[in-house]
């Protein structure tokens, strides 16, 4: 009996020995006093906009820094329900694609138009990773204005990243794929991958006045998996880079067999050489259809336009536009410092960050320091680009942003952390746990030649405990670090909307007195304005086909009595709001409509197409809380039997 | 006939000229602050015409039953511009002929002016403030919506402002000019500032 309690006591004192062995789980406390350094008083605003991808939402989200608060959703390459973007009659055309209307993609990365490398946030840029796409954001509207789609390329990860004046967005396909005018070309066994896939770099020109963009031309490079890319920089500003996985070419099972390779690439393009070439015309016509998508600023309407052929560069012709820099393991990011002397490859099954110097990278292809080639096109030697390798900098590099102070600072997705090591002296100075499972990093500034070195966000890709639970799925969470005092002081926990990758931010004062109030009614120039209630009006333009002018002002609609309408009509509401004050749009929305809401802006025009179903009379009304009066602001439409003596009237109080 | 001093001359000239202010500045303002618009609106009155926020003023105004604002329905926009340029030519020829009576004359008339714009905008204050739609969507028993004819008054969620904007103010500042021309010339400085003996 004494023997067995001793027995049991041991046994209890054993385990606790060993769980108190057990070491410290890395400390999750914020800075004492980290809520003074976020807190940003009421009716004052935040030091900086931070935009930020939304991943598999396809939109894009303005988030303020240091608060971490939620601005405004921006639907990019999603449908918005919640505005009518996708839905109104004047914004489907902004997601035509030669497949037809596609209702969603998956944006991944960001870029803030530069000059001279340092942002002067004109514009934004964004990709659709999944049905290749480029659109462009105006930052006066914070509206989707443009989108370019991609042929030639599959999964468009690799992009929108910028040259140094906004001269190009690149667009790299992830995913190499065989292209061709005829369907011999692509129509042919996945095990012919090695010689028939093709990975091509596109290059997207962007107009320096009003930004519109157009495919420049297209690299026809070997079929890697093209993953992230950077512009060079300064001295590096003529050369772009890019990060090549799976160079082992395989087509199956990929975790396995692309990760072979104790080296891959990071793919050096001189982009101003690819580009004299084009222009003394040594680049191919080939047949290549996209959709080219603009929303004209004057008609608020979008219009879509499919194009037939790009300019194709075959690298192989020449000697000096590509290189190739070997890089450990199955590299993602791929950065390059605000002085465009490093370029710092994360590859993310490799044990160390190895990081080039772009003079060295120049003094090799100089003296043909070449280790061997792909298809002819020159792989540097290794050991001749290299400026130094960050030992032992944790698991999983993936991202590295700079400070401007010579620290750049590198996400580590497997160890969960972020690390900020000296660029010169390869040393590592601080390291601090995320929560976790850190993706992208962002510095304000932190990508271009002129860092705010405050700040740092980590986006993370697991969230787990971090917020009050809602059941299994959860936001993903992002941090926000003070860096200002050359360590990582962990300020913020804050919840993100979607799967956030890859975000900028800028000094809110670039763009805040720039910001559009409303639009001009005077200047509308929509085919279907109503510049006046005196013009409001319903016309019936074909046997079937029905047009409401009508305005909308605090706070009724004009006409709010409809009759007239047949069952199978195609009816038209083009909705113009009059007012002229910030902040004052005004909803539409109407009973049984297959369709969602129209929020209109103050000056502008949206158009709601319904196809009344059935007889009855059909209500419609104001969906923002306009005023006092809103509640009074809706109206009713008569639907009649096909062929009823009913007349087309209209009517608001009684005229 | 008295004639009288270069420097109430020269005050008396000052004073006319400036009052051209009136045909490139505002005369008049009111503003209007409500916790929707902590930016406020505003109405300028000028010479001729109505600027400022009139829309949005007039969209405020009809939950309570004013009538709608609009230039058009002040005859005073016809003729102002003449009576104010009268009283300019009466104050040069005043100034130019140095006659004591036209500058008495020239500062009855700005003082007239002055009671009368009062009294004008006290009517009109009047008539919006009392005169309400009785479909209005707001009725509250017993209140009316006067602005202030000068200062601040709070009117249910807004606060009123009403005041001399850049042209008024530089022909208050006229008026003044004349005032003290005519001190000068009635000797009053002269009595008040006279030297005592020791």
């Amino acid at each position: 009996m004494t023997k067995s309690l001793m027995f049991i006591g041991c046994a209890i004192f054993f385990m606790i020995a060993l769980y108190s062995c057990r070491p410290p789980a890395p400390g999750a406390a914020a800075t004492v006093d980290a809520a003074s350094r976020v807190y940003v008083p009421p009716g004052e605003h935040d030091e900086f906009y931070n935009i930020v991808s939304g991943g598999f939402n396809g939109q894009i989200s303005v988030v303020g820094l240091p608060s971490g608060r939620t601005f405004k959703i921006i639907p990019v390459f999603s449908v918005n329900p919640e505005n009518g973007y996708g839905f109104s009659e004047e914004t489907k055309p902004m997601l035509n694609t030669t497949h037809g209307f596609i209702p969603w993609d998956d944006l991944h990365h960001i870029a803030i138009s530069t000059t001279d490398g340092v942002h002067d946030a004109r514009w934004a840029f964004a990709n659709a990773n999944n049905t290749p796409r480029v659109a462009r954001l105006d930052l006066t509207t914070f509206n989707t204005v443009e989108i370019l789609e991609i042929p030639n390329s599959a999964g468009n990860h690799s992009s929108p990243f910028i040259t140094e004046n906004t001269e190009y967005v690149v667009a790299g396909t992830r995913f190499s794929v065989p292209f061709g005018e005829e369907e011999e070309d692509v129509d042919v066994p996945i095990e012919t991958y090695k010689e028939n896939f093709r990975g091509a770099i596109t290059f997207i020109s962007v107009d320096p006045d009003d930004g519109e963009m157009d495919i420049a031309f297209q690299i026809d490079a070997p079929p890697f998996n093209y993953d992230l890319a950077r512009g060079g920089k300064g001295i590096s500003g003529d050369w772009f880079f890019f990060s090549c996985y799976n160079t082992e070419m395989a087509h199956t099972l990929l975790e396995v067999n692309a990760s072979q390779h104790d080296k891959d690439y990071i793919m050096a393009i001189n982009w101003r050489k690819a580009e004299q070439y084009v222009r003394e015309g040594r680049a191919e016509t080939v047949r290549a259809q996209y959709a080219h998508n603009k929303m004209d600023k004057a008609t608020h309407m979008a219009s879509s336009e499919i194009k037939e052929d790009v300019l194709m560069l075959d690298p192989t012709e020449f000697e000096d536009i590509i290189y190739f820099i070997p890089c450990p393991k199955s590299p993602h990011g791929v950065d390059v410092s605000h002085d465009g002397k490093y370029i710092v490859g994360s590859g993310k099954l490799a044990a160390l960050i190895p990081v080039f110097s772009f003079e060295k990278m120049i003094e090799a292809i100089e003296n043909e320091d070449f280790e061997g080639d792909i298809n002819g096109l020159p792989i540097l030697n290794y050991e001749s680009v290299l400026h130094g390798e960050v030992e032992r900098p944790g698991l999983g590099p993936l991202h590295t942003e700079f400070d401007g102070r010579g620290n750049a600072f590198t996400t580590m997705f497997v160890s969960s952390e972020v690390v900020m090591w000296d660029i010169e002296t390869l040393e590592i100075i601080d390291r601090a746990p995320t929560y976790y499972s850190v993706g992208h990093l962002m510095i304000p500034g932190g990508c271009t030649a002129e860092p705010h070195g405050k700040y740092l966000v980590a986006y993370n890709k697991i969230t787990k405990d971090r917020f009050l639970p809602t059941g299994p799925e959860l936001a993903h969470s992002a941090q926000l670090f003070d860096i200002s005092n050359g360590r990582l002081e962990l300020l913020l926990d804050f919840p993100t909307i979607g799967e956030p990758h890859y975000a900028e931010a800028f000094p809110a004062e670039l763009i805040k007195d720039k910001q559009v109030r409303f639009y001009d009614i005077n200047e509308n120039q929509h085919p279907y304005v109503t510049r006046g209630p005196g013009q409001a009006r319903v016309e019936r333009e074909t046997e079937d086909r029905v047009r409401v002018y009508m305005t909308s002002i605090r706070s009724h609609f004009r006409p709010d009595n409809i009759e007239g309408i047949f069952v199978g009509d195609t009816v038209y509401f083009h909705v113009t709001n009059l007012e002229q004050e910030w902040d004052l749009p005004h909803g539409f929305a109407m009973k049984g409509a297959n369709n969602a809401e129209i929020l209109i802006m103050p000056g502008e025009t949206l158009t709601l197409k319904w196809i009344p179903d059935r007889v009855g009379i059909w209500p419609f009304y104001c969906t923002d809380f306009c005023s006092a009066l809103h509640q009074e602001m809706s109206g009713y439409v008569r639907v009649s039997p096909r062929g009823a003596d009913v007349p087309l009237t209209y009517s608001t109080g009684g005229r | 006939m008295k004639k009288i001093g270069l420097t109430s001359r020269i005050l008396i000239l000052v004073a006319a000229v400036a009052i051209i202010s009136a045909y490139f500045y505002p005369i008049w303002e009111i503003k209007l602050w409500a916790p929707q618009y902590p930016e406020g609106i505003g109405m300028q009155i000028w010479i001729d015409r109505l600027t400022g926020d009139l829309a949005s003023i007039n969209k405020m105004n009809f939950y309570i039953g004013m009538a709608e604002i609009d230039e058009a329905m002040f005859p005073e926009f016809d003729y102002l511009k003449y009576i104010i340029g009268f009283i300019m030519a009466v104050g040069i020829v005043a100034g130019i002929a140095g006659r004591r009576i036209l500058m008495n004359i020239f500062f009855g008339l700005l003082v007239l002016l002055g009671i009368g714009a009062m009294v004008d905008m006290y009517l009109w204050g009047y008539d919006y403030g009392h005169n309400l739609d009785p479909t209005a969507a707001i009725k509250i028993p017993g209140q009316s919506y006067q602005p202030p004819l000068i200062g601040y008054e709070q009117l249910l969620n807004f606060l009123a402002y009403s005041g001399p904007d850049t042209a008024g103010w530089i022909m208050g500042g006229s008026a003044l000019l004349v005032f003290v021309a005519i001190l000068l010339e009635y000797g009053v400085f002269r009595r008040l500032f006279k030297r005592k003996k020791p």
